[in-house]
């Protein structure tokens, strides 16, 4: 069975970044353009899908040896923080702040705090979609 | 403080998510859940403190303004609701530390519980008709989870009933909003009554929405036709949750219909009314000759959900200052009680390890601490006059009354009665009598499962006796469902 999946799995290898490449790209694009934290993190674990389609559960879990349920936590609790965030200053809950900034490299730049509400969420998509193909198939 | 009124929704969702973390770690687990249900609690009786003095609390949620953004808005109605909530999600998590097992506890169940929590409460605070949506499906997908937790073979049947029925009323809920909106063209509730209130007529295609929302709501609910999941779903899972479920999830579906009727529909009370007022005899019909014609104590406490449920919404029927009140009484006193009675028939299932009340008797002999509870909470159920059931029904009777609705409050008066047979039955049948010898699967002390349903008891007693102290909290949020400008102007004009 392993001898015959060559060509699948160089392939894996060299699309596997190119998706993930073209998913931090849609995670950064949400703002301006369609795109966003939810479709990003879709799109990422498309991209573990394919390396669990080439190869087997076992190497993938020795490439990214990561708990996925901790990956929800974590993202979930970066949303609930961001959201939180404004209780500290006194405003009402969800406030969102942004500034531009004079980055190294890229320039000057907008941040926002809505970005790492959308970091959350992109990480509880990955987490909750890995959570369910991983145990989908790990159960016999 | 600005955000006071999120704290009870953002308690329970940062507990949630910690224990994810802390899945390994029972102990962790359920001291990490007390606190926070305490803390919980401590708020929310804040919020009934700030908005008994303040009046209707609301924020702007990320300072949008109201018709805009989201907005969370505390009327006395949902601050009562919520402090309920916070006691009875107290009372189940400390059952459940000697009741659920170490194989559920480990399996995210506390967790569960927590976003059941955030689920409810958020329904209870919101003013926004999609987030209400939002809210329904985050404690509907808690409740998924709880009822199969677990994986027996009646939970995996169960559930899939469940599942399938509140998915196509969730899709109806949709629906529903998309027809609202088409009509009003806003999603913020104040605004919906404000534009409806400003419409020359009443058109039909309103009376529509509102028949819509009486089935979404009504189904989550269990009103009368659509109550035909409710028996079997609740029977499935471990009694907490039962508890936990039979306390809050239907009321939720109830607070909805009090909600949207008092605040949207109130123009035009002939049709949606008059059919509501049917469903709601009908539906304590229906649960009365449920609970006494079973002999499992759980179907007869089960049943006793939906009669209540009747009862409640036969006081939203008649719309008047007397009848709400009255259902108001008795939507929370239901809540505490319900919540009492699953724990205690928990506590005789698992010390008789049977449902089925012709397996046991005379336990009151080795168990009079129980025995007395349960009559306690038996008599508070009916509605005997020094307890909590009393003044409720007594001013939704009376509202039926004043309305000239004789036959229907005539139900109601005999249906109490069956009520107190169909608990009596349980008090006579299985605390009285020759004592029989239990053989006891686990060597569980009942006292400990006892403390959080005494601590129920105790609240539902004080709702009873201490009514003058109760009613001036009642009747402001009475106030604001009978007069929605109340409501409008806090949310819309600052």
């Amino acid at each position: 069975m392993k001898s015959s999946d060559v060509i699948l799995q160089v392939i894996a290898k060299i699309a596997f970044f190119v998706i993930v490449l073209f998913a931090v790209h849609l995670f950064f694009e949400g703002h301006y353009r369609p795109g966003g934290g939810f479709v990003g993190g879709l799109v990422t674990s498309c991209a573990v899908v394919l390396l669990l389609l080439a190869f087997d559960m076992k190497t993938v879990a020795k490439i990214l040896p990561i708990d996925f349920k901790w990956v929800i936590g974590v993202g979930l609790l970066i949303a609930t923080l961001t959201a939180a965030g404004a209780i500290v200053f006194d405003v009402p809950f969800f406030t969102h702040v942004y500034d531009y900034y004079q980055l190294p490299l890229v320039g000057e730049q907008s941040l926002h705090t809505a970005a790492l509400f959308d970091l959350g969420v992109y990480l509880v998509v990955v987490g909750a979609t890995m959570t369910i193909i991983q145990s989908i198939g790990e159960s016999e | 403080m600005t955000n006071l009124i999120v704290l009870p929704i953002l308690i329970p969702l940062l507990t949630a998510v910690i224990l994810i973390f802390l899945a390994k770690s029972v102990r962790m687990q359920r001291a990490v859940s007390v606190l926070s249900a305490l803390l919980n609690m401590i708020v929310s009786f804040t919020i009934v403190h700030e908005v008994s003095v303040n009046g209707i609390q609301k924020i702007d949620v990320g300072s949008w303004p109201a018709p805009f953004g989201i907005t969370l808005v505390s009327d006395m109605l949902s601050a009562l609701l919520v402090v309920t909530t916070t006691i009875v999600g107290l009372a189940v998590i400390l059952y459940s530390f000697n009741s659920i097992g170490e194989k559920r506890e480990k399996f995210y169940y506390y967790s569960i519980i927590q976003f059941q929590l955030v689920g409810v409460i958020g329904a209870f605070t919101t003013g926004d008709i999609f987030n209400l949506f939002v809210f329904f499906e985050v404690m509907l997908m808690a409740s998924y989870v709880l009822l199969v937790l677990g994986g027996e073979k009646i939970q995996l049947r169960e559930s899939l009933k469940y599942l399938t029925v509140n998915v196509i009323s969730s899709a109806l809920f949709v629906i529903s909003v998309a027809f609202l909106y088409s009509v009003v063209g806003t999603l913020n509730m104040a605004q919906i009554s404000e534009r409806i209130a400003s419409l020359d007529e009443f058109p039909g295609i309103l009376t529509v929405i509102a028949v819509l929302f009486l089935i979404v709501f009504g189904m989550k609910g269990a009103i009368f036709p659509l109550y035909f999941w409710l028996p079997g779903s609740y029977y499935a899972p471990p009694v907490p949750v039962m508890a936990l479920f039979g306390a809050l999830l239907t009321k939720v579906g109830v607070y909805s219909i009090i909600r949207t009727f008092s605040l949207f529909f109130h123009q035009d009370q002939g049709y949606s009314y008059e059919l509501l007022l049917i469903l709601a005899v009908i539906t304590v019909i229906v649960g009365v000759i449920g609970s006494i014609a079973y002999w499992d104590i759980k179907k007869i406490i089960i049943y006793n959900i939906i009669t209540a449920i009747g009862v409640i919404l036969y006081g939203v029927a008649m719309a008047t200052t007397t009848s709400y009140t009255g259902s108001i009484f008795y939507l929370i006193h239901d809540m505490l009680i319900k919540a009492a009675l699953f724990l205690l028939i928990g506590i005789i299932i698992k010390i008789t390890g049977t449902s089925d009340l012709k397996q046991f008797s005379g336990l009151i002999k080795h168990y009079p601490g129980l025995a007395w509870t349960y009559f306690i909470a038996a008599i508070s159920l009916a509605g005997i006059p020094p307890f909590s059931g009393f003044i409720g029904k007594l001013l939704v009777i009376q509202g039926g009354f004043q309305s000239v609705e004789w036959i229907g409050s005539m139900i109601i008066l005999i249906s109490s009665l069956l009520v107190l047979y169909s608990v009596m039955k349980i008090f006579i049948h299985g605390f009285w009598g020759e004592p029989k010898e239990y053989v006891r699967k686990e060597a569980i002390s009942y006292q400990t499962l006892l403390i959080p349903v005494i601590l129920i008891i105790a609240v539902s007693v004080f709702y009873g006796v201490a009514t003058e102290v109760i009613h001036p909290y009642i009747s402001q949020a009475v106030e604001t469902i009978v007069n929605p400008e109340i409501y409008i102007e806090a949310v819309l004009k600052e």
